[in-house]
């Protein structure tokens, strides 16, 4: 079947098998790679990418499914050469080690920040809980989302006052 | 690409000190990560690659009747169907293990597990292979399987490994370490003796990337590239070529970004041989990469010890020996990755922390009907088990004596002047002060006022409870002489070239799965010759570009490769000096090294840079006489001892009476690993391993039904800790430097996944304590401290 979508701002069409997952349509047809697989049961949350602005799952959905709709992945945060401040933050206070959970925290991340600029401890935590990190212990993954939360606050503070 | 900015912020820690050498410091690798670029095996795809998927046994013990492969073999997009009688024809039917047994790569007579590996198929993509392996049809003739440990030796038990000539029974091993005579001296005249079971049970080390490769065969060169999820490249490329008969100059194997290990990525499991085996029969690049079930149902397990635990002490509170019995299960094949010397790893320092007149351990191993393996799960070599046995019963000891856990820790500490210190059972520990780490980790928790609201809470009837722990590690694996993996001393290469305009290149045996090697590594060659680690490059994960060595497990990276990283980068500088010499025209006695530039003694102002004398080197003009052009070293380090890094653990838990969830209020970690290079990357193992150690405490567990069926078999079943199951930890150091590393570190990538299981398991025990429960099993569910609250025996395992 053909499917047509938007995937990080650019119109994709291609001819896919209908029980394809939207994980494997990113990495395999696109070689957006950025996307991982970690489990068959949706529990690990390594393939969170966005469907029209909400985190999902990707290995739960079908490709078909995402027809005519809009995605974004991890490869499609950094905008004109600027780091979204989420992978900034994950950077500045080591919420990664391995990096294989890192796309889908910052794109959970990125969410709840635009949803709640000043997220609390404990919504960051809730926010995350459906994905699993094996290498940091969730602590610096919070200070992270934490610090991004901050920088934007900053940022905003410093545009408010120039303008 | 743009390069990434730092921008601090108020409020958070600066890790950004911009070293040169060790310090604070971003991580050199994540600028790949944050973007989704890095680079795993699954990422890896090749012009004309093929697909393999893995037709694994329903069963946990049965006879193959037949396999009809014709169905599968008809699919269109089949290109090969190979059974385990085909790899018998070839004589690879059966590969050895990391321990000197076997282990079949295809299931040929019997399956031997639930899991185990029957056919695989290779085709145009990775659905139509899995469709392909529904069409395979095999007869089973079901026998009866050996899944309760205790029953495996019964002479009834049927023989799991009639593969093994003549074998009549399901003994794997015997093993013991330690006096026995002289422990039952002193356990007879003791004035107070305890004993428990205590079970540690069956885990696995999950990373979030599962195992898999791709295997591309070159027919015309005779060439193999493996791109394959392996802690141990060279090792591996070894093994390949005494497995397939293929020339070890022929092999490349790369590890490239790994999504994590845990030891889960040291064995090589037969999905890789039979990807190989996939390329060499197409022609054609094969990739593997096993789903979530495979990884959990047939990748290495760890742990599964059973152990009686005895102590001796006196009366006020001297312990006098300790003494332990274990049952080891093995599953179908020996697979523990461990020293060949070592078949219980280093269960040997089961002694702990304390100074002991006597010591004793008999161990039996056997087989039973599940998957092989006896990795070390963040662990080094078995050393979990064994700090969980001597802290879980010197807290049995405490309780029976009623004195406070820590007073008792802290009476018996081997002292500072006792290092180096042989153990009772023979090994050397190299440094430790002991009670300051301990007070440490009082002072940070509030120790005396946390004792005093568990008394209030208690006295309201809530379930409070703190528990201790207190580790020493052996991490570091060699020397050579001793240790060795199927013949191969356990030793690193590193190499390093400065180049003309003064950047290098530091090539490294060990292989990261995130542990920041890019960025530590740089930093340790910083520190000895001043070059900023941003001008370093760190080469790993490939053999055709990096020395040999043994690998990244055991938390043998730091200490090992890392001494072998300071020690090249320390030739260079001597060479370097020579260069320097002719180039200030002073003699070498007369020069002074500070970070980064050799100077004249007495006049700083005459002076040469690294940098400078790396372009001389390679540059026109003479060198010194019998100095050659070029600036670059290689080594092998071959560790004199093993390093024992250490630390004082204290948790904080509450139980809820209504319904006995656990919920780990507080966990304070301190950790001595010796020097320290990049605080931010220790502290970040540290919370990773005090993870692991919730996850082992209170949630995970691979479990059996009496027909052998995995309960384990997805992250549905077999529970990590998420985000909400942790708290923020809080950490703290003390620094007592190894002796005989150049740099004095010891390692600390697996300290808290050996360290939180017994403070987390005490903590429970000591919440429970109303209830007069000395001590309950792993994991800790609910319904276990439910079933214990109320004076339900334990399960068996």
């Amino acid at each position: 079947m053909r499917v047509s979508m938007t995937v990080n701002g650019e119109e994709i069409t291609r001819e896919i098998e209908g029980r394809l997952l939207l994980v494997h349509f990113l990495r395999d047809h696109l070689s957006l790679t950025g996307t991982h697989w970690g489990c068959d049961t949706s529990n690990c949350g390594t393939c969170v990418v966005w469907l029209d602005g909400e985190p999902v799952k990707s290995c739960t959905v079908l490709a078909a499914m995402a027809g005519g709709h809009e995605v974004r992945t991890v490869e499609g945060l950094e905008r004109d050469g600027e780091l979204d401040p989420v992978q900034q933050g994950f950077m500045e206070c080591h919420g990664l080690q391995c990096g294989f959970c890192t796309p889908g925290m910052l794109m959970t991340a990125r969410a709840l920040l635009d949803r709640n600029p000043s997220p609390s401890e404990a919504e960051i935590r809730e926010a995350i809980s459906g994905q699993i990190c094996r290498c940091t212990g969730y602590a610096t993954i919070v200070r992270s989302v934490r610090w991004a939360a901050a920088r934007e606050a900053a940022d905003s503070e410093t545009t408010g006052s120039m303008s | 690409m743009t390069t990434v900015g730092h921008r601090p912020l108020d409020g958070f820690e600066d890790n950004d000190q911009k070293p040169i050498g060790h310090g604070r410091m971003l991580r050199k690798e994540d600028p790949r990560f944050i973007r989704g670029m890095g680079r795993y095996c699954d990422d890896v795809q090749l012009p004309g690659m093929l697909h393999m998927a893995v037709l694994r046994s329903p069963v946990a013990h049965a006879r193959i009747v037949s396999i009809d492969t014709s169905a599968a073999e008809a699919h269109p997009k089949v290109k090969a169907v190979v059974t385990g009688a085909a790899l018998a024809e070839k004589g690879l039917a059966w590969m050895p293990t990391l321990s000197g047994d076997v282990q079949a790569v295809l299931a040929t007579d019997k399956v031997r597990f639930q899991g185990q590996e029957v056919a695989f198929v290779v085709a145009e993509d990775r659905y139509a292979a899995r469709d392909a392996l529904e069409l395979i049809d095999v007869e089973y003739d079901v026998l009866e399987p050996v899944i309760d440990v205790r029953k495996a030796l019964d002479p009834a038990a049927p023989v799991i490994r009639d593969d093994l000539e003549g074998k009549q029974n399901n003994h794997c091993f015997d093993w013991e370490t330690g006096d026995a005579e002289a422990t039952e001296a002193v356990f007879a005249s003791a004035d107070v003796v305890v004993s428990e079971d205590i079970v540690y049970p069956r885990v696995h080390p999950a990373p979030m990337e599962t195992c898999g490769c791709v295997a591309d065969y070159d027919r015309v060169e005779g060439r193999l590239t493996l791109w394959s999820t392996s802690q141990a490249p060279h090792a591996h490329r070894t093994l390949y070529a005494i497995v397939a008969g293929l020339p070890e100059h022929k092999i490349r194997v790369i590890s490239p970004d790994l999504g994590g290990g845990f030891g889960g990525k040291v064995p090589i499991y037969p999905g890789y041989v039979c990807a190989i085996v996939g390329s060499i029969v197409t022609g054609k690049p094969v990739k593997w990469m096993e789903d979530r079930s495979e990884n959990l149902t047939s990748t290495g397990f760890a742990r599964d010890y059973i152990m009686r635990g005895e102590i001796a002490a006196t009366r006020d509170g001297r312990i006098l020996a300790v003494r332990t019995n274990v049952l080891a299960d093995h599953g179908a094949f020996n697979g523990v990755a461990a020293p060949v010397k070592y078949p219980a790893g280093f269960f040997g320092v089961f002694t702990g922390s304390y100074d002991l007149q006597a010591a004793y351990c008999k161990m039996t191993a056997v087989f039973t009907n599940k998957a092989p393996g006896g990795v070390a799960y963040a662990c080094s070599f078995r050393i979990t088990e064994a700090v969980y046995l001597i802290e879980r019963i010197v807290d049995c000891l405490a309780y029976e004596l009623q004195m406070d856990p820590i007073e008792l820790r802290i009476k018996n500490f081997i002292q500072p002047d006792q290092f180096p210190y042989r153990t009772q059972t023979g090994w050397v520990y190299d440094s430790g002060d002991y009670e300051p780490t301990m007070r440490k980790a009082m002072e940070i928790a509030g120790y005396d006022e946390l004792r005093e609201e568990q008394a209030r809470r208690r006295a309201q009837g809530e379930l409070m409870g703190i528990g201790v722990s207190f580790f020493t590690e052996a991490v570091g694996a060699g020397p050579r002489k001793d240790m060795d993996i199927l013949g191969l001393g356990m030793a690193d290469g590193c190499e390093l070239r400065v180049h003309p305009t003064g950047k290098a290149v530091v090539r490294l045996s060990v292989q990261s799965q995130g542990q920041g090697h890019e960025t530590t590594f740089a930093q340790i060659v910083a520190e000895e010759i001043g070059i900023p680690p941003a001008d370093i490059d760190v080469v790993h994960g490939d053999t055709d570009q990096t020395p040999f060595g043994l690998g990244t497990y055991g938390s043998r990276s730091t200490p090992v490769s890392g001494a072998a990283a300071a020690l090249v980068a320390r030739k260079v500088r001597d060479k370097a000096r020579l260069i320097a010499s002719g180039m200030l025209e002073v003699s070498v006695a007369d020069l002074e090294w500070e970070k980064g530039s050799f100077h004249v003694k007495g006049d700083p102002a005459k002076c040469v840079t690294i940098q400078d004398i790396a372009m001389r080197a390679h540059g026109a003009g003479d060198l010194p006489e019998g100095v050659e052009g070029g600036l670059e070293a290689q080594i092998c380090y071959n560790p004199e001892n093993l390093t024992y890094p250490h630390g004082a653990y204290i948790c904080v838990v509450d139980i809820d009476p209504g319904t006995a969830q656990v919920k780990v209020r507080r966990f304070i970690a301190v950790d001595d690993c010796g020097t320290r290079i990049n605080p931010m990357i220790i502290e970040g193992q540290v919370h990773g391993g005090l993870t692991d150690g919730v996850g082992m405490a209170l949630m995970e567990m691979i479990a059996f039904d009496e027909d052998g069926n995995c309960l384990g078999g997805s992250l549905m079943d077999y529970l990590i800790p998420t985000s909400l199951e942790v708290p923020d930890w809080e950490t703290g150091f003390t620094v007592t430097p190894s002796p005989h590393h150049p740099i004095g570190a010891k390692g600390v990538g697996e300290s808290a996944t050996v360290g939180s299981p017994p403070a987390i398991v005490n903590a429970v025990l000591d919440a429970l304590k109303p209830f007069g429960i000395r001590h309950a099993d792993m994991p800790l569910t609910p319904s276990r401290v439910w079933d214990a609250m109320r004076g339900v025996p334990r399960p068996p395992i």
